[in-house]
């Protein structure tokens, strides 16, 4: 879970691109169609770093859309379902692991 | 409580409409998010893992009734209804979304409340002992110097682009409750021999990835010199400090780097040539200020009302008023505070419920006024002691009256991984993991006085280096890890932790806090011994075999 | 890039030499400290104005003889997150006295002019169009300053003292 801020691009699996929305900051991921998507399941999936060095470049050129793209990595299930990579993607996809109140 | 002039909210209604305009070119592409950042971040706003965070000061941690029910109202309006109380008299809300954030600060700057300098190179929100005003043995209300400095440090045209953030804590007090030791400058207000107030000062105190205690740079600087000599500080760190290395540009490194002794010559040489300058504050200048605290009146009341007397029979009444409640300045009142630490919650957080609820008791009980302590519990600096028992009964309703204030379960948690970008691992879980061991009061009480501080990261928002346990998350090979030190402290004998064996995983942490612990019980030599006076008379050795033993 | 002076955009009349460039005969220049230092009777030896483009770098005691000589000093922000100019520009005006033309170089951007100006910069090499052309909007965004520096502005402390001292002398 090395921030992202000091990451090199070199990626060793499946890997998608993965941002914040400007005007929200909600979390959005880059999809195939040079878009943004809410939903991890639209992510475009790189598997060089050729291929996600593109991929960033590409996002990064949407300044006022989005902040702060970042390559981050992704599992493949069987059947093509995306799953987060590491635990910080899994928060950022599916929100805080923590009860709020108290029990 | 000090009352804010025309001038003064003027300025913040400034400060809001220039922001208005700040995200208004952000959100259409006139300015680039680069540009965008520093403006953002000065106005305390962070982009975290699932969206904004928004981090709002408490100048020196008072706050009125009125001003909480606005935060209650950002919570609920603009957040997803609750906020988290931050080791610096802060509190964030974590789910803000820019485009609304000027309308939140519009309606924040009603009342008096900014997010001026909650982030970014500059002077961040001073802050004081949360009992200002009202601890007994006082030299004086260390409020009256905190809010000149905060009026000089706002929007300060020389030193808002520091090489790195800068955080000035001010204390009155013999016991420091305000952690002066690591912060950047401390201030201790005392009187010198001749009975004139001033300040001892201290420099280059920090936590983070390179922790210093802060060393003595004057121990006497008269109170109307404060104001320059603090600037001839900061002249000189804005020049010299090292801008190369994001790590290495906090004072506390050049300080380091130059020796103490060098750069007090520096700050003295600088200091020489200001001279007695626009800087200087007169004696009517100091009480203008003074004069715009109102104190509340009080009223002649017995240090020992038949209501308490009454309810000391109640042993959950006296349980929670022993942890709770603390001396007043004047007799017949008590410092109270809210313990924000429930077992299995997130420590510091409060529901705008909770914040409304508050905001009425501190009405009806405390003359309208609440503040908010480093240890990210909230207190009613001016209870009535015959109005406890009713205070009491009104706290559990709204579950603020968890009787563990001091004890091992009132912890300091950073937000951690579940919502911050440069955490490693999580601490919210940790903590309320820990919680729910130590859930038993009678096991509490007897362990005593011990302070657990966790941080997701070496940032060291949860000042886990001067927690009497420290637990700092850490990522080994994607997995997250826990270094575990003893022996920190926060206060006037302020040192960091030690380690104590290597990092253990997720799963493992609470365990070992049980055995730290259950160690601690066996190896002190009195129950009257606190768990860092152990540690401090054994080492970490007698520790590390018990816990490491069987690993 | 717009230069803006006493509150207006204007022409530009100091031309930017640069080290190695041979200096032109006559016309108002801005050279960098190196070139000004080793050689300062350039001061007397041109017939145009001169200026020094001074590194943030590097204390201002080294100027501070020639101040009264120089027609402008230019100080610079290599980006605007880097505030050591800001202090050199206090010590230029209130320490030293200097009262020629105090220029902002580098990246100089609106959301920084109040901070300049109040520091004691009068003229402003604006990285944005935009940003030079909002000038006189931006100046107006604050009437409230906390601090004292060389500016002149009243002081919030100013003010209130003012107010008590008109307040007392009514009663």
């Amino acid at each position: 879970m090395t921030s992202p801020l000091q990451q090199k691009i070199k990626i060793t699996g499946p890997s998608m691109v993965t941002a914040n929305r400007t005007s929200d900051g909600v979390v959005i991921y880059r999809t195939a169609k040079q878009g943004w998507s809410a939903s991890l399941s639209d992510a475009a999936i790189v598997r060089t770093s050729d291929e996600a060095r593109a991929l960033l470049a590409e996002a990064n050129a949407d300044d006022v859309g989005a902040v702060g793209a970042y390559i981050a990595p992704v599992e493949l299930k069987d059947g093509g379902e995306i799953k987060p990579g590491n635990l910080r993607e899994r928060i950022r996809s599916k929100g805080l692991t923590i009860d709020l109140l108290p029990a | 409580m000090y009352a804010y002039d025309e001038l003064d909210r003027t300025l913040i209604n400034e400060r809001v409409s220039e922001f208005r305009d700040q995200v208004k070119r952000r959100l259409s592409g006139e300015l680039t998010e680069d540009e965008f950042k520093m403006l953002r971040l000065q106005n305390g706003v962070y982009l975290q893992l699932h969206a904004y965070m928004f981090r709002v000061a408490i100048p020196y941690g008072t706050l009125s009734s009125k001003q909480l029910r606005r935060l209650a109202h950002v919570a609920r309006r603009y957040d997803r209804g609750y906020g988290h109380f931050t080791t610096r008299q802060n509190i964030q809300f974590n789910w803000i979304k820019l485009s609304e954030l000027p309308d939140a600060l519009a309606e924040l700057a009603e009342v008096g409340i900014h997010a001026m300098q909650t982030s970014g190179n500059n002077m961040r929100n001073v802050t004081s002992d949360q009992w200002a005003g009202v601890a007994p043995g006082e030299v004086e209300d260390p409020r009256i110097w905190s809010e000149i400095l905060r009026q000089h440090t706002t929007l300060h045209p020389e030193f808002s682009f520091l090489p790195r953030k800068f955080k000035i804590a001010i204390t009155a007090s013999e016991h420091d409750r305000a952690a002066i030791k690591v912060h950047d400058i401390g201030l201790r207000l005392h009187k010198n021999a001749d009975g004139e107030t001033g300040f001892e000062v201290l420099v280059g105190g920090g936590l983070g990835r390179t922790p210093f205690i802060a060393k003595t740079i004057k121990p006497y600087v008269a109170g109307r010199d404060i104001l320059s000599y603090v600037e001839a500080i900061l002249r000189v760190y804005n020049q010299y400090g090292r801008r190369d290395n994001i790590y290495k540009a906090r004072i506390k490194i050049l300080v380091h780097e130059l020796g103490i002794e060098k750069f007090a010559r520096e700050v003295e040489e600088e200091w020489k040539q200001m001279g007695h300058g626009a800087l200087t504050l007169d004696h009517s200048v100091v009480e203008e200020v003074r004069s715009r605290f109102s104190y509340p009146p009080y009223e002649k009341l017995p240090h020992m009302p038949d209501e308490l007397k009454q309810a000391a029979h109640d042993p959950l009444f006296e349980r929670w008023r022993k942890n709770s409640v603390a001396p007043h300045k004047v007799q017949g009142y008590s410092i109270v505070t809210l313990s924000l630490k429930p077992v299995g919650g997130p420590p510091g957080d409060a529901t705008a419920d909770q914040m409304d609820a508050v905001a009425d008791l501190a009405d009806r009980y405390s003359f309208g006024e609440i503040r908010v302590g480093h240890e990210q519990n909230l207190a009613l600096p001016h209870v009535a002691k015959r109005d406890l028992p009713q205070l009491w009964k009104a706290l559990d309703r709204i579950g603020l009256a968890t009787p563990n204030v001091n004890l091992v379960t009132d912890i300091i948690a950073c937000p951690g991984l579940d919502y911050c970008s440069l955490a490693n691992a999580r601490s919210i879980p940790i903590a309320q993991e820990l919680t729910r061991r130590f859930a038993n009061h009678d096991t509490a009480e007897m362990i005593g006085r011990l302070h657990i501080n966790i941080s997701g990261c070496i940032n060291a928002c949860g000042h886990h280096h001067v927690g009497h346990i420290g637990i700092l998350g850490v990522e080994k090979n994607g997995e997250e890890f826990y270094q575990i030190t003893i022996g920190g402290r926060a206060d006037e004998n302020a040192q960091m932790g030690a380690l104590i064996g290597p990092a253990v995983p997720y799963a493992e942490v609470a365990d070992v806090i049980e055995d730290i612990v259950e160690a601690y019980l066996a190896l002190r030599d009195r129950p009257e011994e606190l768990f860092v006076d152990t540690v401090k008379r054994l080492g970490v050795e007698p520790f590390k075999e018990r816990v490491y033993a069987t690993r | 890039m717009p230069l803006v002076k006493n509150g207006r955009i204007t022409t530009d009349l100091f031309v930017h030499v640069a080290d190695g460039a041979e200096l032109p005969g006559d016309g108002d220049i801005l050279i960098s400290a190196e070139r000004f230092l080793a050689d300062p009777d350039i001061l007397s030896r041109r017939p145009g104005k001169t200026g020094v483009v001074w590194p943030n770098n590097r204390a201002v005691d080294d100027l501070v003889p020639y101040l009264e000589r120089l027609a402008a000093v230019a100080l610079v922000f290599p980006t605007f997150r880097d505030g050591r100019a800001y202090s050199q520009a206090r010590l230029l005006r209130e320490r030293h006295g200097y009262d020629g033309e105090l220029r902002a170089t580098g990246q100089v951007l609106r959301d920084q002019f109040v901070f300049m100006s109040r520091a004691g910069f009068d003229a402003f090499e604006v990285k944005k169009d935009a940003d030079a052309d909002a000038f006189a909007e931006t100046m107006k965004r604050y009437s409230v300053f906390y601090q004292p520096t060389g500016d002149g502005r009243l002081t919030a402390l100013n003010r209130r003292m003012q107010l008590r001292h008109s307040e007392s002398a009514g009663q």
